[in-house]
């Protein structure tokens, strides 16, 4: 069936009331980012010189990175090992992945004291530092994302380009590049999909390597040597669940039918990725013997158990089982445990367990961080609707490509 | 994407081996191992000696031209009875610890930055604005930092601070050993200010030979422990003390580096560029083996 769909521009009006409220989030968010910036980082977080790092370095960053999986790992599986029948998925997911890095480095920015020096590691390299490298790799990594997205820009306005009034002239002209620059990037895409998909497991991997030097200042549960391990492990096991989740609310946002034989299928592929993960997970806790920190209650070993049980283990059980890969509803729940798994991980390791020497207090984030990063979310989802309004994103069935049937699918 | 002609391939393949082979990475920067000094220098904080009177707080606030309270109001013990950090207003704090064994007479500390000899903070800055100079100190540099606290996540005995409340060139605080005035050949401020001699200004392999000197003579008075010989690969700055310094608050540290695994993995990964480009070239090969394959196993779900 999905040898006949076709990406197409969705035919939906923009507003809806989940729209407006999404807005209105957005609002608030940006209302609170001015603080930051009138006031500086201390006037709107809870952020202090025991906890220099809160939400807006463990999910706008770290789960944003993760959760942006989904980008490389299909396009792993669709444009180098050429397996077409789920290209149906892997627009959507570069869409989310070019958004996602977006919102990492606008999170970055701001989070960042003087963010109008964020280009100061271009030239100012320190080859040790883990940090330095994730800032390289998803700056260019970004940069080849937009890259990839280019061709479904060119489709878009190829013989339709059409510019208002007096710059109707350029038609033409401007027409001609666009079949240049498709044709060109035709011919080098490739060399750009390999290289996203490299620089990803380099930079998702170093996001593990970050915490590391907190040594001691880190909780025994999390801190390892194999931390770069787990990151990469985690993210490529959550990229496909990430599209599954995102498919199904796209399908149900925009009144599809979900594109369940592919989401399936993908799910039954989440199984091996996933169980490695656990493996590694649970081998790293008994062969560090760390697993004596979860005989107590603490907010940490709670936090632990239920990132290990909800975010890996009943998830794993879940993709097993045929009836959840053929049910749009346990699909979904199975996906979204394992999203909310890896974004639950990722805020632990850069916020619960982190415990300096000498804290007094210990950080929750303020109403501002919340608003702030709540507000990206928002805006990453209208610029997703908006973008799917207007781009041929969504595959839809193209009753040109259809053999001629008595029934037509609905779509 | 439709399958690149074997020739364009090639050709662009060709280009990115070779452009990935012509970056020199530099994984050879000159890190602290390389540039310590043997005449660096150090301090050595006898807290066996110190009587809290914090003439040092306010002598490190004049040198750095920082808000400074008058010298008599430093006179008041009270501060001291809760346990205080340096911050982005003062570089540099003494706490008090009640003795259990003599009330009368508790033990006082002086916090600033170790000046690390393998810091963290050098370790982990994304753009090197921080770094261990030959004479001892660990600097950071104004110019280059872009506010980012990864050497506040790094450091192992939390001292860097950060200007949370500033909106525009908000800075890293801490302890600078009084660099711009040891090149007027002055003393760094607390050291000169210190009315009991608490604090000892030295070359660092002096300063551990005095300390074991003041142990073997007095083992009375000395744990057998000089605090920063050691940890984290050895400090600038170091501590006697006549109790264990945990019951003091100083961080039970081992003794590899700070940056500890976090420099060999890093350099792991990026091994000349040899795991990069070969994984490259792996992606590659299977997008060239497999760019005629059309499944159909969806269907058969």
């Amino acid at each position: 069936m999905s040898h006949y769909m076709r990406p197409q521009p969705l035919d939906r009006k923009f507003l809806t009331p989940g729209v407006i409220v999404l807005l209105l989030l957005a609002a608030n968010g940006l209302a609170w980012l001015a603080g930051r910036f009138l006031f500086g980082i201390g006037a709107v977080t809870n952020l202090n010189n025991q906890y220099p790092w809160g939400i807006w370095i463990g999910i706008d960053v770290a789960a944003g990175v993760a959760l942006a999986a989904g980008g490389f790992t299909t396009a792993a599986l669709g444009h180098v090992m050429h397996r077409e029948a789920y290209h149906v998925v892997v627009r959507p997911a570069l869409l989310t992945a070019m958004l996602g890095y977006t919102m990492v480095a606008v999170g970055v920015s701001i989070d960042i004291g003087r963010y109008y020096y964020i280009w100061h590691p271009l030239i100012m390299w320190n080859g040790s530092s883990a940090l330095f490298e994730v800032g390289m790799c998803v700056m260019i990594y970004m940069t080849v994302l937009y890259i990839e997205f280019l061709p479904i820009v060119t489709e878009r306005f190829i013989g339709r380009v059409n510019l208002p009034g007096p710059l109707a002239g350029l038609n033409a002209p401007v027409d001609r590049l666009l079949r240049l620059l498709d044709r060109t990037l035709d011919r080098t895409m490739f060399v750009f999909i390999i290289m996203g998909v490299v620089l990803s497991t380099l930079h998702q991997s170093s996001l593990g390597t970050l915490m590391i030097i907190a040594g001691p200042k880190m909780h025994p549960l999390w801190q390892t040597p194999i931390l770069p391990l787990l990151f990469l492990l985690s993210a490529v096991a959550v990229g496909f669940p990430m599209v599954i989740f995102e498919s199904l609310i796209a399908s149900r946002s925009f009144g599809l039918k979900p594109e369940m034989p592919v989401l399936g299928r993908l799910g039954r592929m989440v199984v091996p990725l996933l169980g490695i993960y656990l493996a590694f997970k649970l081998g790293d806790l008994f062969i560090r013997e760390a697993f004596v920190h979860l005989k107590t209650v603490t907010v940490e070993s709670v936090m632990y158990v239920v990132e290990i049980l909800f975010g890996i283990v009943v998830p794993l059980r879940m993709f097993m089982t045929r009836s959840v890969q053929k049910s749009p509803l346990l699909l979904f729940v199975a996906a979204a445990l394992v999203v909310g798994g890896v974004l639950l991980n990722r805020i632990n390791n850069f916020v619960v367990a982190y415990t300096p020497p000498y804290a007094t207090e210990a950080y929750f984030p303020s109403i501002g961080e919340i608003s702030v990063t709540v507000g990206f979310i928002a805006i990453l989802v209208l610029l997703y609707r908006v973008i799917v309004l207007n781009f041929p994103v969504i595959g839809l069935p193209d009753r040109t490509l259809m053999p001629a049937s008595k029934y037509s699918v609905r779509g | 994407m439709k399958s690149p002609s074997r020739r364009s391939f090639l050709k662009a393949g060709t280009a990115i081996t070779a452009a990935a082979a012509g970056l020199t990475p530099r994984v050879a920067q000159a890190g602290p191992a390389n540039i310590l000094s043997p005449d660096r220098l150090g301090v050595l904080v006898d807290t066996t000696v110190c009587i809290g009177c914090r003439n040092c707080e306010w002598a490190c606030k004049i040198a750095h031209d920082m808000p400074t309270p008058p010298l008599e109001t430093y006179e008041d013990a009270a501060p001291m009875q809760e346990m205080r950090r340096p911050d982005e207003t003062a570089l540099t704090v003494v706490n008090k610890y009640d003795h259990p064994a003599r009330p009368d007479l508790p033990t006082t500390v002086k916090v600033q930055c170790m000046h690390c000899d393998h810091p963290a903070c050098v370790s982990a800055c994304i753009v090197g604005a921080i770094s261990k100079q030959a004479d001892g100190a660990v600097l950071w540099d104004t110019d280059m930092c872009i506010g980012c606290r990864y050497c506040m996540v790094a450091c192992p005995f939390q001292i860097p601070a950060f200007e949370y409340h500033k909106a525009i060139q908000p800075r890293i605080m801490k302890c600078d050993f009084c660099t711009d005035r040891r090149k007027e050949g002055k003393l760094p401020g607390c050291v000169e200010a210190c009315p009991v001699e608490a604090l000892t200004f030295g070359p660092r392999e002096e300063l551990v030979r005095v300390a074991r000197d003041k142990i073997r003579r007095n083992p009375d008075r000395y744990l057998d422990h000089i605090y920063g010989e050691r940890e984290v690969g050895g400090t600038s700055w170091m501590y006697l003390a006549d109790r264990k310094f945990e019951e003091l608050a100083f961080p039970k540290l081992a003794q590899d580096p700070a940056p500890g695994v976090s420099e060999s993995i890093q350099h792991g990964i990026f091994a000349y560029f040899v795991p990069p480009v070969s994984l490259y070239a792996l992606l590659g090969a299977v997008m060239w083996t497999t760019r005629h394959k059309h499944d159909d196993e969806v269907e058969l779900l």
